[in-house]
């Protein structure tokens, strides 16, 4: 689509989108938002700039190729499940860090299940923009 | 001079190839030998404990939730398989070390080997009767891989899928048997289901059980119907139809059969089942050896017979039944691996099988013409060989089991005169006499291939010599262990002039006679089987064919390529399955309870009905798309109305990059078609279809909404979201926590949903060739 007008904005609303995902998917825990919301509203952001400058310039944002960021993904959540074994819980338990902890704050809360929404936010970026850049590639 | 380089450089590489090959299948050997002696060693070192009546056991944890746990328990019967397992297998691995020596298989047939060894003591020791199955499949799977071990022959791809198919399909029966025998007996040991007796005989589902479990023994042990796989079976190497085909696995069923006989055994039905496709079998095969000419074949048959054989007397309780049964089956163990082994070795050395090319074979391979010689004797039943002993109880056996007598020891002196004079040939027609017409002259093979048949052959002799040993230590608990109940055997070579003496006079007679007229004989059985309806393969290849022909029409019926077609079925089969089951229950409709329509969301639903209406009568795709992002979208505005942000939010962005999704495909794609399309005729089908699934979907919706909730999971959430797993945001605390299974599971269906889009595009792409 060569437009000047739509390509300008596109490549402010990417930016826009990707950090509005990123905060979607850190506050998830505890407002509305996560991993598969975040990753969806970057898909979308990645895809109106894709739409603007053709899936060449889709994979070059991405800079690694969509089905490896997929695998990625898959592999950050199966890992985040793994790590509480190392701690004889079970499979997908939640492991917490909590930073600046004291008696009366809770401090900063980290936990596998953050890193668990990673891996889900990764799968659904590089799943839906896979597909866009595909379509858009190959018909 | 560069061909001379390249030759040379060929010759190293492929030397390098062999020592690399020979490196890999000598560690290979060297495990499975090991296996096997120590296997041997550990169950020599039981045998007195086990002859005195204390099994060997033991038991480890696996799947307790399950109750499978690996319980071995080895008494008399698991002994004997033991001892024929891994001391035959120690003779095989040193025999296939010989016989593969330069094969590029060599490695992987050992490793085979072993596997199959060990799967096999597997199932002859478990005492849990699904632990049991898992070892039947195991062998069941080895087998598969040792037939087709040339996997490069047609021939033996097929045997090997047909051998899978077959004795596959019979293990399948016996799993559901094995479970239904356990429901009903309550208990899924064996040695609980053997100590409480005949208990299972009286349960109402017996003859089902009956029937599934033989089924499964049936199959394995090459019982008529499903005898035709175990000849095919042959296209297998010599030392795997030697171990597998003729001493081991097919007798698995024979074993199943001996261990469950004192539970399912002593109805009618067991004896009807088991004497009428024992006696088929035995009968049927040693008339099909006769017409061979190919003497694995021959032996392949043979085996059958006295598998069949086996299996009628399994049909009896009476000790003696089970004496011969048990007897018989260290007799033909014996003998049959030993000329097995010997007809791989005249194979290797000759290149031939068949008996009209070969001849007085003694003079070239003396040794194993000495151990072939004497397994044929005992094959024959000639004193002194344990054979001997065994003919006699089998024909002592029929004499005393049969209510008429005469037409099951007819059957039984035709079937071993047919063994006598199958042996003579190979005596005298293939070792000691005969004239041979193979051009090359053949050689005497390597020590490890000879002793295998020599230790067997002597073996037969031994036992018959000195039957003492053996009958105390091995028969007498093996009997035991079949009757479940201590037995006391004696067996001697010499029991004075009785009836079986005689019966055994005239079953040489009459062999050596078919011996001088096999040929006629030959030619006569293969009229009669000419004029015979088809059986076995023939059957076996006619369901095949019909089941691949089903499966493919069905499949271009279903899978038809087209989208629209796909719906049709999907939506089809969700109204009616969905309606009959609200027929049958029915939905209470009490609308008080239903909360009052806001004006808000009544706009909201106007605004989707009608986009729903623009979608239905739109002529452009892109109009289509964006009616039905409306109606999304006012499906979002919902959620949010009642509080379900993230839902709205994840419906929100799934409708829209579900528009620019479609929106990218189909802008590529031409205009609907013109309304004279054939797609019109189907509007009014559509239609239908489409308002049924609208009002089915209304109908559970309103129930579901009218159903009062259980809210025990909402407080479970509500209380322990923040405190257990740190989340004020519930649904997201669900998804990655409390629920975070389901949700890797739903995140790897978006993985390969995605890869395979992505797949399916470039392949598309690449089989229209480059652009």
């Amino acid at each position: 689509m060569n437009s000047l007008i739509f390509s300008t904005i596109s490549r402010l609303l990417v930016g826009l989108m990707l950090l509005f995902s990123v905060f979607l998917l850190w506050r998830g825990h505890n407002e509305p938002g996560g991993g598969f919301i975040g990753g969806l509203v970057a898909a979308a952001g990645i895809i109106v700039y894709g739409l603007a400058e053709g899936p060449g310039m889709m994979r070059k944002l991405l800079r690694i190729a969509p089905q490896t960021l997929v695998l990625i993904g898959l592999l950050t959540s199966v890992v985040s499940g793994l790590l509480p074994l190392l701690q004889d819980s079970s499979f997908l338990t939640g492991m917490w860090l909590f930073i600046g902890a004291t008696e009366t704050e809770k401090g900063l809360g980290l936990g596998t299940p953050l890193i668990f929404d990673i891996g889900v936010y990764l799968v659904v970026v590089g799943g839906v923009s896979g597909m866009v850049i595909a379509l858009e590639e190959e018909l | 001079m560069p061909a001379d380089i390249t030759s040379q450089t060929n010759a190293y590489s492929n030397s390098e190839i062999r020592k690399g090959i020979n490196g890999s299948a000598n560690t290979a050997f060297a495990c499975a030998l090991i296996s096997a002696i120590v296997f041997f060693v550990a169950y020599l070192s039981q045998v007195s404990s086990i002859a005195a009546g204390t099994p060997w056991t033991f038991s480890g944890e696996w799947v307790p939730r399950l109750g499978v746990q690996l319980d071995f328990r080895v008494d008399g019967l698991s002994l004997l398989f033991g001892l024929l397992i891994s001391g035959i297998g120690i003779l095989v691995f040193l025999y296939s070390y010989g016989y593969f020596k330069v094969h590029k298989g060599h490695a992987r047939l050992q490793w085979l080997l072993l596997s199959f060894m060990l799967a096999m003591l597997g199932l002859v020791s478990s005492d849990n009767i699904i632990l049991l199955f898992i070892f039947w499949e195991l062998t069941t799977i080895t087998s598969f891989l040792l037939v087709g071990f040339d996997h490069e022959n047609t021939q033996a791809r097929r045997s090997a899928l047909q051998a899978l198919l077959v004795t596959g399909g019979g293990g399948l029966a016996l799993l559901v048997g094995l479970i239904m025998l356990g429901q009903a007996s309550g208990s899924y040991l064996l040695s609980e289901i053997i100590a409480s007796g005949s208990a299972v005989t009286e349960h109402e589902h017996y003859p089902v059980i009956l029937t599934l479990i033989l089924l499964g023994a049936f199959t394995k042990s090459a019982q008529f119907p499903f005898h035709f796989w175990l000849p095919n079976a042959m296209a297998a190497p010599s030392p795997v139809s030697a171990y597998l085909h003729s001493a081991t696995m097919v007798k698995a069923g024979i074993y199943l059969m001996m261990r469950l006989q004192s539970s399912l055994g002593g109805t009618e039905e067991w004896f009807y089942a088991l004497s009428i496709a024992g006696g088929i079998t035995a009968v049927w095969s040693s008339m099909m050896a006769l017409r061979q000419t190919d003497l694995k074949l021959m032996l392949a048959w043979t085996t059958v017979m006295a598998l069949g054989t086996i299996t009628m007397f399994l049909a009896s309780n009476l000790q003696i039944a089970a004496l011969a049964a048990v007897t018989f089956l260290i007799v033909h163990a014996f003998y049959k691996c030993a000329l097995f082994l010997a007809i791989g070795n005249v194979d290797k050395s000759t290149g031939t099988r068949d008996f009209n090319k070969l001849g007085s074979l003694v003079r070239f391979m003396p040794i194993t013409a000495l151990g072939a010689v004497l397994a044929a004797l005992s094959m024959a039943g000639f004193p002194p060989f344990l054979g001997f002993i065994g003919k006699e109880l089998i024909y002592e056996g029929t004499l005393t089991i049969a209510d008429q007598p005469w037409i099951i020891v007819a059957a039984a002196v035709a079937a071993n005169a047919m063994m006598v004079g199958i042996a003579l040939t190979f005596i005298f027609r293939v070792f000691l006499g005969g004239e041979s017409t193979i051009t090359r002259e053949p050689k005497e093979v390597y020590a490890v291939m000879w002793v295998g048949p020599v230790v067997l052959a002597i073996a037969g002799l031994l036992t018959g010599l000195l039957p003492g040993q053996i009958t105390e230590y091995v028969i007498q608990p093996a009997v035991s262990s079949v009757m479940a109940a201590s037995a006391e055997v004696k067996l001697s070579l010499w029991h004075g002039i009785n009836g079986p003496l005689i019966l055994s006079i005239i079953t040489v007679a009459v062999g050596i006679m078919l011996f001088f007229s096999l040929s006629i004989v030959s030619r006569m059985i293969n009229n009669l089987v000419e004029k015979l309806p088809v059986v076995g393969d023939s059957a076996y290849e006619f369901l095949l064919n019909r089941t691949q022909f089903v499966a493919s029409k069905l499949t271009n019926r279903l899978q038809t390529g087209s989208l629209s077609h796909y719906l049709t079925i999907v939506f089809m089969a969700f109204v009616v399955s969905v309606a009959v089951t609200l027929l049958y229950h029915p939905v209470s409709m009490d609308f008080d309870r239903l909360t009052p329509v806001t004006p808000f969301i009544a706009i909201v639903v106007f605004l989707m009905i009608s986009a729903a209406l623009v979608l239905t009568f739109s002529n452009t795709r892109l109009l289509a798309i964006c009616a039905l992002g409306v109606v999304g979208s006012g499906v979002a505005v919902l959620f949010l109305v009642f509080g379900a942000i993230d839902v709205a939010i994840t419906q929100l962005m799934v409708e829209t990059l579900f528009v620019v999704l479609i929106a990218t495909v189909l802008i590529k794609l031409p205009r609907f078609p013109d309304q004279t399309d054939p797609a019109k005729t189907r509007g009014l089908r559509d239609a239908v279809i489409a308002i049924a699934a609208g009002v089915v979907m209304a109908i559970i919706t309103l129930g579901v909404s009218l159903t009062p909730l259980d809210l025990t999971v909402t407080h479970f959430f509500e209380e322990n979201s923040l405190a257990q797993a740190y989340g004020r945001n519930i649904v997201n605390v669900i998804l990655v926590d409390f629920r975070a299974l389901d949700t890797l599971g739903e995140v790897a269906v978006v993985a390969t949903a995605a890869l395979a889009v992505i797949a399916l595009l470039k392949v598309r792409v690449h089989a229209q060739g480059p652009r």
